[in-house]
């Protein structure tokens, strides 16, 4: 223990409060529940709700697996990213398959370049029911969606795996409780009350590691549906479609054929706060395809039990 | 750019259903520019799709397909916005009776309540019971935003008389600090910018009065340190360090403590936080922290400095009921306060609050949003603060042994107005 990194006890902003209040939930969860599990997209608030994990226990091991639902349509960038968080917190890692539940005929197959994103829905649900988890922590933070914005910080999920809006428990203080019943589940969101800027200032903060896809790099594109979409496995340039190259980032990271890339010049965790801290297009209205579809895309998928 | 250091302030709306909270939370949200352009152009698209107008505000904040359909709020909206140096977590609550329990739960973490009411209608019984609640869940701050103010022609003396009416009610609810505010949450007078129609009122608007107000505190001066044990952390090397999020005054290294129900005296060894060891911690913190003694602490037992908590098994609470079924003397729950579970039982209904005078009365049962006096029993003992005290050690809630429904709310001790 050096001096220099002992703090005053006045150094405490809103991102040392966010981070507690996380840790707390994170601790509440794993002491109240049997068996919970983190689920990790490889995405950037997932990397913040493992960062946090590994902090809440430290210094002992993650005591519960990480899982992700893997729609076979991911950025090759953000699975090795996966591979590398998980090895580097000793984490276990569940993979919960969107291919087999095509395979086993659970979902219908969408083809090969179709969007899976939604078939995810089956895919997690038949793994937590498999793997017996009644408690799965997910990033979701409320100002991405208006249904989000809706939901509680435990929420409860019935013996069909559903979220039902006009029947949440009362959340009272931080008395997060979380028993369910055998069937149900609930899902808990450590990161309901941080923003997106929140976010990246933590990243930044605590110079946390990212997919690379994240920072400004050239990449071809085409244009489709209002997205810049990349081109790869994923996405073929259809007819009329011009590919392009440009210098771009991802401000989500979701399956390849519905996230869409920002043009943008950020190449360091610096520029990015400071672009997000500018922006005037929301991350999911600049980037994302599964929201596209009507007004309450998200709460018809939540209910459903989407992440 | 570095952005700057940023501290934290929670509120939530409360008051009765149409007198404006969510129209009020979408403006402010709206001139202070927090929404995204396609945010605002999906607020549009929803009030054109079902003829509301240009721009419904309270679509910002009623994003559920229910409450858009019914023109209500059902459950509370978490939305955020920022000033350079603070960051707000707003609660936009349901002001229907039936919803009291989803305001219940947006006031539960506030340090602020921003009261709205219709300046027409003056105070209602839902504005009563909201700010009840308030008060019980320890809110000491209010801003009172008087609504409407255009349906009213801007009149003095209609504000007046509605501010003359909230006041006193404020008063007996022993409120420490009332801002009354004119305001008209549609055409956004007084909301951020200070309004041309109402020359005769020299106060803040509704932004101007949040960036003043103090940030708040959970704790009075002269509480001790109170930290609820978590989880405990095997350290490399063996020893143990204790995990929980500290409430209560500032605990230091050196301090020493005491381990609560098994009143063991010790010294607070170290104290980590997420960044790491620190000399001392403030409330709000999470950290773990080492012991000088060997004991058996684990989770649902207490540190605490002095003045020291009671440890019990018996004591009377004020309780807000949730549950659909009414509830009797007698009734076993489950009961959770801090990070302990234990069965419990309402020994007795000591009395049950009349709203609208808010008195006390006799009463044999609790129904849906009632609240009342009651003294609890616990299988497990306790070790508990009174409410006003501290609302981390003294707040607790009841859950149905068989459904897992939280049921109520419960505040040890009685509140002063009652
Ligand atoms: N004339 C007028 N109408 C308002 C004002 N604020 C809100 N309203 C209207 O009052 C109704 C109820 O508003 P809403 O925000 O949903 O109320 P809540 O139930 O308290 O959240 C809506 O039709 C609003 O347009 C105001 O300042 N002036
Ligand atoms: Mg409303």
């Amino acid at each position: 223990m050096t001096a220099s990194i002992l703090q005053a006890p006045d150094m405490t902003d809103h991102l040392d409060l966010l981070e507690s209040h996380a840790i707390f939930i994170l601790r509440e969860v794993v002491a109240e529940c049997e068996k919970p599990v983190l689920l990790f997209s490889g995405g950037k608030d997932s990397a913040v709700l493992l960062h946090l994990a590994a902090k809440a226990f430290a210094p002992q091991s993650l005591p519960f697996p990480v899982m992700h639902v893997d729609t076979g349509q991911n950025f090759p960038e953000v699975l090795d990213f996966r591979d590398d968080a998980v090895a580097r917190h000793g984490a276990r890692l569940v993979v919960a398959s969107v291919q087999e539940s095509i395979d086993q005929g659970r979902v219908a197959d969408p083809g090969p370049l179709g969007p899976r994103n939604r078939l995810q829905t089956v895919t997690l649900l038949d793994a937590i029911t498999a793997h017996g988890f009644d408690a799965a922590f997910g990033g979701a933070r409320r100002d991405e969606d208006k249904a989000r914005a809706k939901e509680r910080i435990l929420s409860f999920r019935d013996a069909f795996g559903q979220w039902d809006p006009r029947q949440q428990r009362p959340e009272l203080w931080q008395l997060y409780q979380g028993r369910v019943n055998p069937g149900e589940h609930l899902r808990a969101f450590p990161l309901s009350d941080w923003t997106e800027l929140d976010i990246w200032q933590y990243i930044e903060r605590e110079n946390m590691a990212l997919p690379k896809i994240y920072f400004a790099h050239e990449r071809e594109v085409v244009r489709r549906d209002g997205m810049l979409l990349a081109v790869g496995p994923f996405v073929e340039p259809r007819p009329g479609e011009e590919v392009e190259r440009l210098v771009v980032r991802f401000r989500t990271v979701g399956d390849a054929n519905l996230t869409g890339a920002v043009l943008s010049n950020a190449a360091t965790l610096a520029a990015i706060v400071n672009e997000i801290a500018l922006a005037n297009v929301s991350e999911r209205g600049a980037t994302r395809g599964d929201d596209k579809f009507s007004e309450t895309a998200m709460e018809d998928r939540k209910r459903e039990g989407y992440f | 750019m570095k952005l700057a250091a940023k501290d934290l302030l929670r509120l939530a709306t409360v008051g009765s259903v149409d007198d404006g909270k969510s129209t009020l939370i979408g403006r402010l949200l709206v001139d202070t520019r927090q929404l995204f352009d396609d945010q605002l152009d999906a607020v549009a698209a929803a009030s054109e799709k079902r003829g509301v107008g240009d721009l419904d505000l309270s679509f910002v904040t009623d994003g559920l397909r229910a409450e858009r359909e019914q023109g209500i709020t059902i459950d509370v909206a978490y939305r955020y916005a920022a000033t350079p140096t603070r960051k707000f977590i707003i609660a936009d609550c349901p002001g229907h009776v039936q919803y009291t329990r989803n305001m219940a739960t947006g006031a539960s973490t506030a340090d602020l309540a921003l009261v709205v009411l219709n300046v027409a209608h003056g105070v209602k019984e839902q504005t009563r019971r909201h700010l009840c609640i308030a008060a019980l869940l320890g809110v000491r701050t209010i801003i009172v935003a008087v609504n409407k103010m255009d349906e009213v022609n801007w009149s003095e003396s209609a504000y007046v008389a509605v501010v003359d009416e909230l006041t006193t009610l404020a008063n007996e609810l022993g409120f420490e600090s009332v801002t009354p505010i004119p305001v008209s949450a549609l055409l956004g007078e007084n909301v951020v910018e200070r309004s041309s129609h109402l020359d005769w009122y020299a106060g803040p608007s509704v932004l101007q009065a949040l960036e003043a107000c103090d940030a708040g505190s959970w704790t009075h001066a002269g509480s001790g340190s109170r930290l609820p044990i978590q989880w405990v952390l095997r350290q490399n090397g063996g020893g143990r360090t204790y995990a929980g999020m500290l409430n209560g005054s500032t605990l230091h290294e050196g301090d020493t403590v005491t381990l609560l129900p098994a009143n063991i005296e010790t010294t607070i060894t170290s104290i980590t936080s997420g960044s790491g060891p620190r000399h001392a911690a403030t409330a709000g913190l999470s950290i773990d922290v080492g012991l000088a003694d060997e004991t058996d602490a684990g989770r649902g037992d207490l540190l605490a400095t002095s003045p020291l908590p009671t440890v019990t098994k018996e004591f009377e609470a004020t309780v807000c009921w949730f549950g659909e079924q009414p509830v009797r003397a007698g009734q076993r729950l489950r009961l959770k306060h801090t990070t302990k579970v234990t069965p419990a039982r309402i020994r007795e209904l000591s009395g049950v609050v009349d709203i609208e005078t808010l008195s006390v009365e006799a009463g044999t049962q609790l129904a849906t949003n009632d609240i009342g006096l009651v003294t609890i029993q616990t299988a497990d003992a306790l070790v508990v603060d009174d409410y006003r005290d501290n609302r981390v050690t003294g707040s607790f809630v009841l859950i149905d042994e068989v459904t897992n429904a939280t049921v109520a709310a419960g505040m040890v001790g009685r509140a002063s107005f009652l």
